[in-house]
């Protein structure tokens, strides 16, 4: 059982082993470096284009991309998590949990210490959350989903209790923890300015990329760069390393790894103890980039699932977790940076794509998906058109709305570790 | 074939191992010696504990009793690793290959310490690849490969580890006969550079082609190792199952004018458009066995669960004693009398966890006894479930216990038992005696003779030709999708079979055709094959 | 028989027993006694109304677990069950204000529509499981979500809301579509619909072990593809478990609707959902071990209040809660497989398969 069931129409053959032709070779041209900066051009570029047909400059703004940051990286993070955890073959719905557990040590840390501090407490809590679910399904079998959502059940309770406990005589609120240091901010001296100044210009194109740009070298939170490093380092670590592919080689057949003399519990229990420390630090993410900056019950609203989505959306890589996490933090940010109507423009963004679909499809010769993308992009056109705004009830569930649609579009075309969510007992394999 | 030399210190020996599972005894007592540079087969059918044995030596598990020594030192694995470091490898008859793992990451996972995972690493397994005979680049998914090369892949693995030692298990099950060929040619060449080999089979004649030593192990222990030059394939067999061997053999024609199953241009194609089965036409009469016979993953399943209903069919039609059941469900076909042996019986036939009679509803859920219709009827389920265990002799202390405590002859029995329950006109038997013990084998067989001497119609997939050539009235050969060749079960060996089922249409020496796999759509055209050969020893 | 009970009753005491203890290591922890907040928790229910409410949330708590143990008895998590009584409560509520009808028809077309609509809410997510292969998890975690925005939207006051004191609400019931309860004076009114739990837990029970229906869904549960080959089509047992557990889900807010609170208000209750899961996981999907559960979580949620009387934080309860599914998913994977391995011995002994060869002591290392 893996979070996306692959192809589920599709005949495979029950033996499986058995099967004398291979499925059809599917050669990837470009790197993923590569498809991704084509990405992030390509969304620039829609991204400009509504930003100028519709007025709405704040889709495009440095102070967006700014909210983008702040509320992507705690998705980030837990969608890194979710590769550490999901790579192993170990579903950790509990990255929720996890990232509550965070929080509360964030914050608990930081009244302690400095940031860092902050950054090191969740870390740790989330870990120990992460050392629950493995105890649980390692070494117990529990179904991993289960397991998940018990963790979520105790880790709501056990802030609770602490918080009340400790944060409730600071803050004379059970609810909230006192605010705690943040981190100092850096911007790149110079280039932000010039960046500012070319902003302002309203300038098509130009004036876009340089708020895009804007936001991503204006107060540089220490937790960007840490997040960064760690994309990196899941990266390098998992895909360049023996300890990677001894544990990647546990997602997808634990029992062959057993037979090499590969210790498949080790490896489980570290990459979800792992799983839970960055869900934790992602609790810290969301702790210090909040302002103020304080614990809050209920403040990661589901961002572990939402990160969870990220990392399937990445097609459990590291890199396209990150493109999965700028698309949720976006559509969070914007909500957060300007209003209703700024979030509505986003349906003409849609309508873009959803007319870019349409071209490619047509040059694919794909007919019925061409017709399909079209007439979905006539829909969104005319809600769009009849529409001013978007009720402000539904703004705070934009992400969990366009999840929805990001799972039910590219479910199929992914590929999870073989094994993901399925049990494993030592010395029980075929 | 090799000299004895007692001054050699035995590359492996096993001396008195038993192991215990809860409820049985895997191995008890069991010695057995393997010279260093030589091909020692062991024999022995399902069940026998073949598997486990190989699994302790590969320290997969430890022994309850017993001392293994390797190359004359005595060894206690507690893990592969230690098995691997004293020089043992082992190819798996289930191949652990990770799909999604390139073939050097599956090559050197676990042994990174060698070369490490980089280019030297490559290089490495580029230049072992040819004694393997795996001609593929070493980046390439594991998905990709066939059956053949994943093999090559995982002999590949167990060389990079510097094996000397090398374990197969079952190497030939999921190989064609060329590929078996070319597979005991490397492993010839490869014992000539100094491998040993522990070849696990009980296809006799293969071990007989390769093994220089045999010993056979029967009901968890060795009964004796034989020289394979001085005693026959009948004689191995009879050591094996300590008895008479039971021959599946169809005495007198039963087969009537009735037609009961007929297939019409049957398709099956993925959503790619290629074609699974292509345009299959099959005639299965009352009192007849129609046999299917093929090469595991040549359409055999496909085929079996397009019929029940559990795949949709691309084209074509499916009739059952006259009446177009093409585009009923799998329950309404269940209800208008086919009874399905699985041939997987523990994912397909069975629901482990649940107790016999809750398994005896399965499938019958809207039919007498198991059902009322809407409610079930667990008191006519319990009944007949009884009748079932005394009638096909399950041995079960009751039928309260969960059908996965039984063993696997008997579970099979169990599901036998159901699916000729309820007066089926049609019996869709898959592998009906895989994995199963003799006893339980030919208990099997004289109930699936039976109801055929009643009047039912019998589809039987089997890859056991011995068994399809005893039972069948009339056998088809399916060659990727298609029926590429009839026999008389009268007059076929296993042999002529053999070379029909891998469209090696050149293997009939006398110039019949056994195959017309070049020509598509001639169905009407298929040349019988001929008996012709004696056997091949 | 008696064998059988001892251990399906094992694990949740095991559970129940291994929670208690953890709970009371962390209040010791934190400097509290234990036995005094027990003490005061039980004591708490002799107070004023609080056993009614005990009453009361059992049948709502029931309600829900049978609808989280529809899913669970084919592997499917619905985590959705919190947005789905959510939407049914609120569209029961707008319909049953917004139409009259004879007494009993009135509230039984509540009822029927508040199903309807948790059904619903619960066909997006089963549509995308069986055509394009989405988990339920994720894709009824994100239906929650839209559903408190949706409530939000809805109960807006250009919406279907309207202002009563200072809280913002649906247009109330009439009286004729209200349930009556059973009043006790002081210690409160038993919701009549405590017995539409009982009526639900009976139908559920029935249903799942002696009908064609519930052996086809679990079938689908523990082996999707022997039960495929029994005849039972995986896709449409999907939906079909699905849109049944988000139905059943639709009425968990009924209870208080129709017998307290006569229209859907901004306090609506959350979090019913949640606890579903757990009460089933701790009831094994049995009816009568969900009509426990969910007494010991109706228990525990309302005598919690009497912890802050001995300076424990109430939050204790929760944890213990948590710690209860966590420790009765561990414990029945335990005692499962201890009863496994004893069956198996006990099927090996019975056909002798082992005292035959049972080594000599001596041999055994």
């Amino acid at each position: 059982m893996s979070m996306v069931e692959v192809q589920p129409g599709v005949p495979n053959t029950p033996g499986g082993a058995a099967m004398t032709m291979p499925p059809p070779v599917q050669r990837r041209t470009l790197p993923a470096w590569a498809w991704f900066m084509i990405g992030v051009v390509a969304v620039v570029g829609v991204l400009s284009m509504t930003s100028y047909l519709t007025g709405q400059p704040a889709l495009t703004s440095s102070s967006t991309m700014q909210n983008t940051v702040t509320l992507g990286l705690p998705i980030l993070l837990c969608g890194l998590g979710g590769i550490w955890s999901e790579r192993s073959g170990m579903i950790n719905i509990g990255l929720e949990g996890m990232m509550i557990l965070g929080t509360w040590g964030a914050a608990f840390g930081g009244l302690h210490g400095g940031p860092w501090m902050s950054v090191l407490v969740g870390a740790v809590m989330g870990a120990l959350g992460g050392l629950l679910h493995a105890v649980a399904t390692v070494t117990f079998g529990v179904n991993h989903i289960v397991s998940g959502v018990a963790i979520n059940l105790l880790g709501a309770g056990i802030t609770k209790y602490l918080s009340t406990l400790i944060f409730e005589p600071l803050s004379s609120n059970p609810r909230d923890s006192p605010p705690v240091e943040q981190f100092d901010t850096y911007s790149v001296p110079g280039l932000s300015d010039w960046l500012g100044d070319l902003e302002a210009q309203q300038r098509v194109v130009i004036s876009d990329v340089a708020g895009i740009v804007r936001g991503l070298v204006t107060r540089v939170s220490p937790v960007l760069l840490l997040s960064i490093l760690l994309v990196v380092a899941t990266y390098v670590v998992l895909w360049r390393t023996r300890f990677g592919l001894r544990l990647r080689s546990c997602g997808e057949n634990p029992v062959a790894s057993e037979s090499l003399g590969v210790n498949v519990y080790l490896y489980k229990y570290i990459a979800v103890v792992a799983s839970g420390a960055l869900a934790g630090i992602g609790g810290a993410a969301l702790v210090l980039g909040s302002s103020p900056s304080i614990y809050s019950e209920g403040q990661t609203a589901n961002r572990g699932f939402i990160g969870l989505a990220a990392m399937i959306f990445g097609n459990w890589r590291p890199v396209g977790t990150l493109a999965g996490s700028t698309l949720f933090g976006y559509s969070d940010g914007l909500r957060l940076s300007s209003g209703p109507e700024t979030v509505h423009a986003l349906l003409y963004s849609a309508v873009i794509v959803a007319g870019l679909i349409v071209v490619w499809q047509l040059f694919r010769r794909r007919w019925t998906g061409a017709g399909l993308a079209a007439a979905g992009a006539i829909l969104v056109y005319v809600l769009y058109f009849f529409t001013d705004e978007l009720p402000t009830e539904f703004l705070p569930y934009t992400p969990h709305i366009i999840t929805l649609v990001v799972l039910a579009l590219a479910a199929q075309r992914l590929r999870p570790p073989a094994a993901d969510g399925m049990p494993y007992r030592r010395g029980e394999g075929d | 074939m090799t000299d004895t030399d007692t001054a050699v210190r035995p590359a492996v020996e096993l001396n008195g191992i038993t192991k215990r599972f809860p409820g049985v005894i895997a191995n008890s007592d069991v010695h057995l010696t393997v010279r260093p540079g030589e091909v020692h087969a062991l024999c022995g059918e399902n069940g026998a504990g073949k598997s486990t044995l190989m699994k302790i030596l590969y320290g997969m598990q430890s022994p309850d009793e017993g001392t293994i020594s390797v190359n004359g030192e005595q060894v206690h694995f507690k893990s592969p690793a230690e098995a691997i470091r004293a020089g043992i490898g082992m190819v798996h008859q289930h191949f652990m290959l990770a799909d999604n793992l390139t073939v050097l990451e599956n090559v050197v996972l676990g042994a990174e310490q060698m070369y490490g995972i980089g280019r030297k690493a490559k290089s490495r397994v580029r230049e072992l690849a040819g004694a393997t005979g795996l001609d593929v680049d070493p980046d390439t998914l594991v998905e990709r490969l066939g059956v053949a090369d994943r093999q090559r892949v995982e002999i590949l693995k167990v060389l990079y580890r510097g094996a000397k030692i090398v374990i197969l298990d079952e190497p030939t099950a999921v190989l064609v006969p060329q590929e078996v060929d070319e597979l005991f040619d490397t492993l010839r060449t490869m014992r000539d550079d100094g491998y040993t080999f522990l070849f696990i089979s009980h296809k006799l004649d293969e071990v007989r082609a390769i093994a220089d030593t045999v010993t056979v192990i029967r009901r968890g222990t060795t009964v004796g190792t034989v020289d394979p030059g001085t005693v026959t394939s009948r004689q191995l067999a009879e050591m094996m199952v300590g008895s008479e061997l039971p021959s599946p053999e169809t005495r007198t024609s039963t087969v009537t004018d009735k037609e009961i199953l007929r297939v019409d241009g049957l398709t099956l194609r993925t959503p790619d458009g290629r074609a699974l089965l292509d345009s299959l036409d099959i005639v299965v009469r009352s009192g007849e066995v129609l046999g299917i016979a093929g090469v595991e993953g040549n359409g055999q399943t496909e085929l079996v669960e397009t019929i029940m209903g559990m795949r949709k069919a691309s084209a074509g039609k499916v009739l059952l004693d006259g009446r177009d059941v093409t585009k009923a469900g799998t329950l309404s076909r269940r209800e208008a009398g086919i009874g399905y042996i699985p041939e997987d019986r523990t994912r397909y036939g069975l629901l482990l966890t649940q107790p016999l009679w809750a398994n005896r509803i399965l499938g019958h859920q809207t039919r007498s006894p198991a059902s009322h219709g809407f409610l079930l009827n667990v008191s006519g389920a319990r009944s007949d479930t009884k009748r079932i265990v005394e009638q096909f002799d399950v041995r079960t202390p009751g039928i309260d216990v969960t059908a996965g405590s039984l063993s696997g002859g008997n579970q099979q029995k169990l599901v036998v038992g159901r699916e000729l329950s309820g007066d089926p006109v049609l019996l869709i038997a898959s592998h009906p005696t895989r994995g199963v013990d003799v006893g339980a084998q030919a208990a099997i067989w004289d109930h699936i003779r039976s109801a055929r001497a009643r009047g039912l119609a019998v589809l039987l997939v089997s890859a056991d030709l011995d068994e399809l050539i005893g039972l069948s009235d009339s056998i088809k050969v399916m060659l990727r999708g298609r029926f590429v060749a009839d026999a008389d079960p009268a007059t076929v060996t296993p042999e002529d079979l053999g070379s029909a089922m891998t469209g090696a249409g050149e293997v009939d020496a006398d110039g019949h055709g056994a195959a017309d796999g070049d020509e598509p759509g001639a169905d009407a055209e298929k040349a019988a094959v001929p008996a012709t050969e004696g056997d091949k020893k | 028989m008696i064998a059988k009970l001892r251990s399906s009753l094992l694990a949740p005491v095991l559970a129940i027993v291994v929670s208690a203890l953890l709970c009371a290591l962390i209040l010791l922890f934190s400097g509290a006694n234990p036995i005094d907040a027990l003490g005061a928790m039980i004591s708490q229910v002799g107070e004023g109304q609080v056993a009614v409410d005990i009453v009361n949330s059992t049948a709502i708590y029931m309600i829900a677990s049978i609808a989280a143990a529809i899913g669970f008895q084919m592997n499917l998590l619905n985590i959705g069950i919190e947005g789905q009584y959510r939407i049914g409560a609120l569209v029961a509520a707008i319909v049953g204000s917004a139409i009259v009808l004879p007494a009993p028809l009135h509230w039984i077309v509540i009822l029927i529509v508040a199903m309807i609509a948790g059904a619903l809410w619960a066909l997006l997510p089963a549509i995308l499981k069986v055509t394009r292969g989405v988990h339920e998890v994720l894709s009824t975690i994100m239906m929650n979500a839209i559903a408190f925005g949706l409530a939000a939207f809805l109960i807006r006051r250009d919406q279907f809301g309207i202002l009563i004191g200072n809280n913002v609400s649906t247009e109330p019931i009439p009286e004729s579509g209200l349930v009556p309860g059973i009043s006790l004076g002081d210690r409160g009114t038993v919701f009549g619909l405590v017995f539409l739990a009982v009526l639900a837990a009976a139908l559920y029970g029935t249903t799942m072990n002696r009908t064609r229906f519930g052996f086809e869904l679990r079938a689908s549960g523990l082996s999707p593809t022997a039960a495929s080959a029994g005849g039972v089509n995986a896709k449409r047992m999907i939906v079909i478990a699905l849109l049944s557990s988000g139905a059943i889900a639709g009425l968990i807010g009924m209870p208080e609707i129709l017998g307290r609170d006569h229209a859907y208000t901004l306090n609506f209750t959350a979090g019913y959902g949640f606890a579903a899961l757990g009460i089933a996981l701790l009831g094994r999907n049995h009816p009568v071990g969900i009509a426990f559960g969910s007494l010991l979580w109706a228990f525990l949620e309302k005598a919690k209040a009497a912890l802050d009387n001995v300076g424990v934080p109430r939050e204790i309860a929760t944890i213990m809660q948590g710690l209860i599914v966590l420790s009765v998913v561990i414990a029945y994977e335990v005692v499962k497989r201890f009863d496994q391995a004893a069956e198996q011995r006990r099927v090996g002994r019975a056909l002798g398969t082992i005292t035959a060869t049972e080594p000599a002591p001596e041999a055994a290392k």
